[in-house]
């Protein structure tokens, strides 16, 4: 047994460049799996994340995935805002601990800008219940300060102290409120959610960019510069959505009906945890579909290793023809057989989880700042252990093909192979 | 050594899904230690029976009794390992496994059988002086076979046959690629050394040219009453 296992792994090693490129090919395969599903997993995990700690979400009456999609994710913009009047009468119900109002619709060179109040930097979650924190200086207490996500400052290369204009509306060459700089007065840490990539400003400050403009264009002849804002009331007439925060969560139910059902303008309150799991449904199809494929990748390679085997085995079969005549059985060629199929398996998920660790050590990097997807540290988590041992049962499969051909071809040729 | 080596009775012998029978030996007798050499053209049989004495084909009927031991009424596994113990055998060429070197190839057997190693007791020294004694320059041991040329490479297997003192070396036309004079020669080096081991020969091979110095010569189709080149 033991002798028969020695023989097979020289045997192997005399094959070393036609099983190394089936190894290498089983690695690339097995790599390709398990970043799938890392990126996979982490993705769900990140968007799941995206925000915490937030009990309902409010906005205009629209779909609760559009509502999500612009006050969480400030992407797409709101066809409907919330009056002023109604934040008040809903900041005040007694339920609520606290309520953050958003306003959306401006942007800096691309990047979406968020008019809200310190109270967000307070009391805004994400991942598991973190808090927003600093990188480097503070939250904005003037109208004309602002406080930029990491990925904002990063991209950009701001740093407190510099001085940015905004564009109105998304488009990344709109309209520029050029008489209003502002000064950046925070950076924020990294999170992994759309925050960074986010530039903050007051609620008033959103006001006052808007005092002199109307239908989306500077009104011709009126310009009110910077230092006379203040003169003005910078109350917000309307906002685009507002987050709620309650005292008990056992409320959620009760308050999210008193708002759906509100009077005062048709309103729409959903539950981020519910509404993200809904988004990720639609996203869902494009998840399982490159999980397959990868699936299919790994499937491929070990066709080829059961090819490769199968094809060596016509040549080889003088040597098992040798070996029977030493005595061993149609048995130990078989085992001889399959556990070459095994140990090339599992050399290829090794040097596959190599290859993912160092993926992972370079690629973590990028997609954490391209795509927000923040990778978790460890090589075996969660569906990962069961994907391998997939592979591996998949791999002893395979090997099983040759190991079997092995057999009958031994008893059908006896000592003396027919070729 | 008294006895018989090879004793076979009333046996019948037929390939799968064949129709017609290819063996059938009334009787067949080697005595212990005697060298006999066995001819035949090629398709008359002598793989199967070659096959049967190793005990990896087994008869629709009869007895094949190696030193007293009916193989054919052991399991399959028993077999095996009956032939790694008592059945020294050289093939054709490709006798060697090509990724082993020379001298790993001669140990084989004892990888296989315990028997034999105990009887080689130090294997490996057992296994040097084997291929000093059939003239293996010891530089061409750690060689791997396949870098051997074909004389060498028939020399090594005859090592391989004899490590152990297996009590019957059976070869297969062990000289068909070797040149004539050569053959002549390895036939000579197989019958000193049998007759060293005190171990039968039966040597199987179609070119009866080669059967002097044997102890007796038998043509298959003398003893087999089925017509090889009928049933081929």
């Amino acid at each position: 047994m033991i002798a028969i296992l020695r023989l097979a792994l020289k045997s192997a090693w005399a094959r070393r460049l036609t099983l190394g490129i089936v190894v290498c090919a089983i690695a690339l395969s097995t790599a390709l799996l398990l970043a799938v599903e890392r990126v996979r997993s982490d993705a769900r995990q990140s968007f799941s994340q995206t925000v915490s700690g937030v009990d309902l979400v409010v906005g205009a009456r629209t779909g609760s995935v559009q509502l999500m999609l612009y006050a969480v994710f400030h992407s797409g913009s709101a066809t409907n805002n919330i009056r002023w009047d109604s934040v008040e009468v809903l900041a005040a119900h007694p339920a609520v601990d606290w309520a953050i109002p958003l306003s959306l619709g401006d942007s800096h060179r691309g990047f979406p800008v968020l008019g809200t109040t310190v109270a967000y930097f307070e009391h805004f979650r994400h991942g598991d219940r973190q808090a927003l924190a600093f990188a480097a200086g503070r939250p904005f207490s003037e109208v004309f300060e602002a406080v930029v996500g990491s990925a904002v400052a990063a991209e950009l290369g701001y740093r407190v102290g510099d001085r940015i204009t905004l564009a109105h509306g998304m488009a990344e060459l709109g309209p520029e409120h050029a008489d209003k700089p502002f000064t950046i007065v925070g950076v924020l840490a990294p999170t992994g959610t759309p925050v960074d990539r986010t530039v903050h400003i007051s609620l008033e400050a959103i006001t006052a960019l808007h005092l002199d403009w109307a239908g989306g264009a500077p009104l011709p002849g009126l310009a009110i510069p910077a230092e006379q804002v203040k003169k003005f009331d910078l109350q917000p007439r309307e906002i685009t959505a507002l987050l709620i925060g309650l005292k008990s969560r056992a409320d959620v139910f009760r308050l999210q009906r008193h708002i759906n059902g509100y009077r005062g303008e048709p309103l729409l309150a959903v539950m981020p945890g519910v509404a993200l799991d809904e988004l990720w449904q639609t996203l869902g199809m494009i998840e399982r579909t490159l999980l397959a494929l990868s699936a299919l990748v790994v499937v491929i390679g070990l066709a080829g290793l059961m090819a490769t085997l199968l094809a060596g085995l016509n040549e080889r079969r003088r040597e098992l023809a040798i070996l029977r005549a030493l005595g061993a059985g149609p048995g130990a060629l078989f085992l001889m057989l399959t556990a070459e199929g095994l140990l090339v398996t599992v050399l290829g998920e090794l040097f596959g989880c190599a290859l993912l660790a160092v993926g992972l050590f370079f690629g973590a990097p990028l997609l954490q700042t391209q795509f927000g997807i923040t990778l978790g540290g460890q090589l075996f988590a969660g569906n990962e252990i069961l994907l391998l041992q997939s592979v591996l049962a998949t791999g002893l499969l395979a090997s099983l093909v040759p190991g079997w051909r092995a057999w009958r071809m031994s008893l059908a040729d006896g000592l003396t192979p027919k070729n | 050594m008294n006895g018989s080596a090879i004793r076979i009775a009333d046996l019948l012998f037929r390939w799968p899904r064949q129709p017609r029978p290819c063996l059938d030996i009334p009787a067949f007798e080697i005595a212990a230690g005697e060298r006999v050499f066995l001819h035949g053209p090629s398709g008359s049989g002598k793989s199967s029976l070659l096959g049967l004495l190793g005990g990896v084909a087994q008869p629709e009927r009869g007895a094949i009794e190696l030193f007293c031991t009916d193989i054919t009424r052991l399991s399959a596994r028993v077999r095996d390992q009956f032939r790694a113990d008592h059945i020294g055998f050289i093939f054709q060429q490709f006798n060697l496994l090509p990724w082993l070197s020379a001298l790993d190839n001669v140990l084989l057997p004892c990888t296989f059988s315990a028997t034999r190693r105990q009887r080689a007791d130090d294997v490996r020294a057992e296994a040097m002086r084997l291929l000093t004694h059939l003239d293996l320059a010891p530089d061409l041991w750690p060689q791997p076979a396949a870098e051997l040329s074909v004389g060498q490479q028939q020399r090594v297997a005859a090592a391989r046959a004899l490590i152990g003192r297996p009590e019957l070396l059976i070869a297969d036309e062990p000289t068909s690629a070797l040149d004539a004079p050569r053959q002549q020669a390895f036939v000579d080096l197989l019958l000193r050394e049998s007759g060293a081991a005190g171990a039968a020969l039966l040597f199987v091979s179609h070119d009866d040219r080669l059967a002097a110095h044997f102890d007796r010569t038998v043509a298959l189709a003398d003893i087999n009453r089925i017509d090889g080149a009928a049933s081929a």
